[in-house]
């Protein structure tokens, strides 16, 4: 099981939880036994077709999943998965 | 006991001394020949003007410290003083330690002034910036040179809020001499909770207004340039040319592409943070030195309404303390060329769970503003880029729209 991180945006899915554990050999595998785990997260995640959206960023420990295989990146155990949204906070 | 007066002892250093006149020293600079020159007046008048390129070892020091700028007994070394007397008894005692090849400037600092050579007068920091810069200045990391590059170094902070808060505090007690900040709003009552540079004797005040005051009132080396207007595609390069380096606090997605954009074309790093409930992120973007840059992190934005904002979301008051300091902290790093910068890296922060994490933000190759080949050459329309009807459109009533922020 992977850990994945969820950011505070997300967590109003996961009972509050900032971070889960979910089975999958990838990144898309992961995605949708999170769907399974806590329905209405996929739709956040990933468009209508089911890619993951452009503003979202997935890393793959500290690697963006964009610089490496997209969804099909390979996950491991061991493995953590962190949900980085793009934030704008900060002024007002 | 034989003796010898003080004119004695000239004349008879004169006959074992070299002199070179200021010409012959003027010649071999401008020749870029390989001659050390020690200038060993005292710091009053060295402060007062030198040679460029001459090293300054006062003449009480010389045999203590000559060997740091000439280890190699054959150096050439010129000395020189202001009238061209002393440096015949410094260099005497460069040759007493075995130098070989000394001269003394004949006529000294005075005569290459006379001469219509140039010099420069050193930046000094006077005796109130010694004593409150002095924590700074006694690390090797800042010394004194570094101090006065802080001093000289132009910031521009965008938004006088919860990151930009902090930030501009830091960056005034730390002596950057001159701080921007753009924010039109003004200090509402729900800022105080963690916007520390604004009291509550500000609300309903202009936020650039109360925050010069604030750094007024901390020091007075501080020059601060309010601008209290909206950062738009018509006013960025403007703005942002006067600064040598960015820190961005906004609160929102249109302009936050917009100074990456005017950031990258500008040549000009910047520094990135955003906060949300209790979670930051911070970053640098530096794209004039290979560094990957907003849209390199972000290609898309979201669309309106799918991130909350602060004022949707809530944001814990100290996180924003957290992270602009932290903004504070990469803006000196990068002033002094000091440390290793989160260029490449985007460091993120949990306050509930108190955890730090760093991930790799990659330089995108066909990143449409700072690859090799950028499509996005100048500033464009960012409400529409971010699906937010534009400034420019007018409502019913004639009124301009402003576009709706976060």
């Amino acid at each position: 099981m992977a850990t994945v991180r969820i950011p505070s945006p997300l967590r109003r899915y996961t009972n509050g939880q900032s971070k889960v554990e979910s089975s999958g050999a990838s990144v898309n595998e992961i995605i949708e036994s999170l769907e399974a785990q806590y329905p209405g997260v996929k739709a956040r995640l990933c468009d209508d077709s089911g890619q993951i959206k452009r503003y979202v960023n997935v890393f793959v420990n500290d690697e963006e999943i964009r610089t490496l295989q997209g969804g099909d990146t390979p996950v491991g155990d061991k493995d953590e998965v962190s949900i980085i949204p793009a934030m704008a906070g900060g002024q007002s | 006991m034989s003796y010898l007066t003080s004119d004695q002892l000239m004349a008879k250093l004169r006959k074992e001394i070299k002199e070179i006149s200021v010409h012959e020293l003027a010649r071999k600079m401008d020749n870029g020949e390989d001659v050390t020159l020690v200038d060993i007046r005292g710091l009053e008048e060295w402060d007062q003007g030198n040679i460029k390129g001459s090293v300054h070892i006062p003449r009480g020091f010389l045999e203590l410290q000559i060997e740091r700028h000439a280890p190699n007994r054959d150096q050439p070394i010129a000395v020189i003083c202001a009238g061209g007397v002393r440096s015949l008894l410094g260099a005497r005692d460069l040759e007493a330690l075995g130098y070989t090849n000394v001269a003394s400037v004949a006529g000294g600092f005075n005569g290459w002034k006379n001469g219509g050579y140039n010099f420069v007068v050193p930046r000094i920091m006077t005796n109130e910036q010694r004593q409150r810069y002095s924590r700074h200045t006694i690390m090797p990391e800042v010394g004194e040179e570094g101090q006065l590059k802080l001093l000289d170094s132009k910031v521009l902070i965008i938004g006088a809020g919860g990151l930009g808060s902090p930030t501009a505090i830091y960056l005034a007690a730390a002596g950057v001499g001159t701080i921007g900040i753009v924010d039109f709003d003004v200090v509402d009552t729900s800022n105080l909770q963690r916007q520390i540079i604004h009291k509550l004797e500000d609300v309903d005040k202009p936020k650039v207004e109360s925050a010069a005051r604030s750094i007024a009132q901390l020091n007075p080396d501080v020059k601060v340039i309010g601008h209290r207007t909206q950062l738009t595609s018509h006013n960025a390069f403007d703005i942002i040319s006067q600064y040598d380096l960015v820190i961005n606090g906004s609160d929102n997605f249109p302009t936050r592409y917009l100074v990456n954009d005017a950031c990258v074309i500008l040549g000009k790093p910047l520094v990135d943070a955003s906060i949300f409930r209790f979670e930051g992120q911070v970053t640098v973007f530096d794209t004039a030195h290979d560094g990957p840059c907003y849209r390199c992190l972000y290609p898309d934005p979201p669309p309106p309404g799918e991130v909350p904002s602060c004022a949707e979301g809530g944001v814990f008051g100290v996180l924003p303390g957290i992270i602009g300091s932290l903004e504070a902290v990469e803006a000196i790093k990068l002033i002094l060329g000091q440390g290793t910068t989160l260029a490449g890296r985007l460091l993120t922060y949990d306050a509930l769970e108190a955890e730090f994490r760093e991930m790799k933000v990659t330089k995108d190759k066909n990143c449409p503003v700072c690859s090799e080949h950028p499509t996005v050459t100048e500033l464009i329309d960012y409400n529409q880029f971010c699906g937010i009807p534009s400034v420019e459109h007018v409502s019913t009533n004639g009124a301009v729209k402003q576009p709706a922020l976060a």
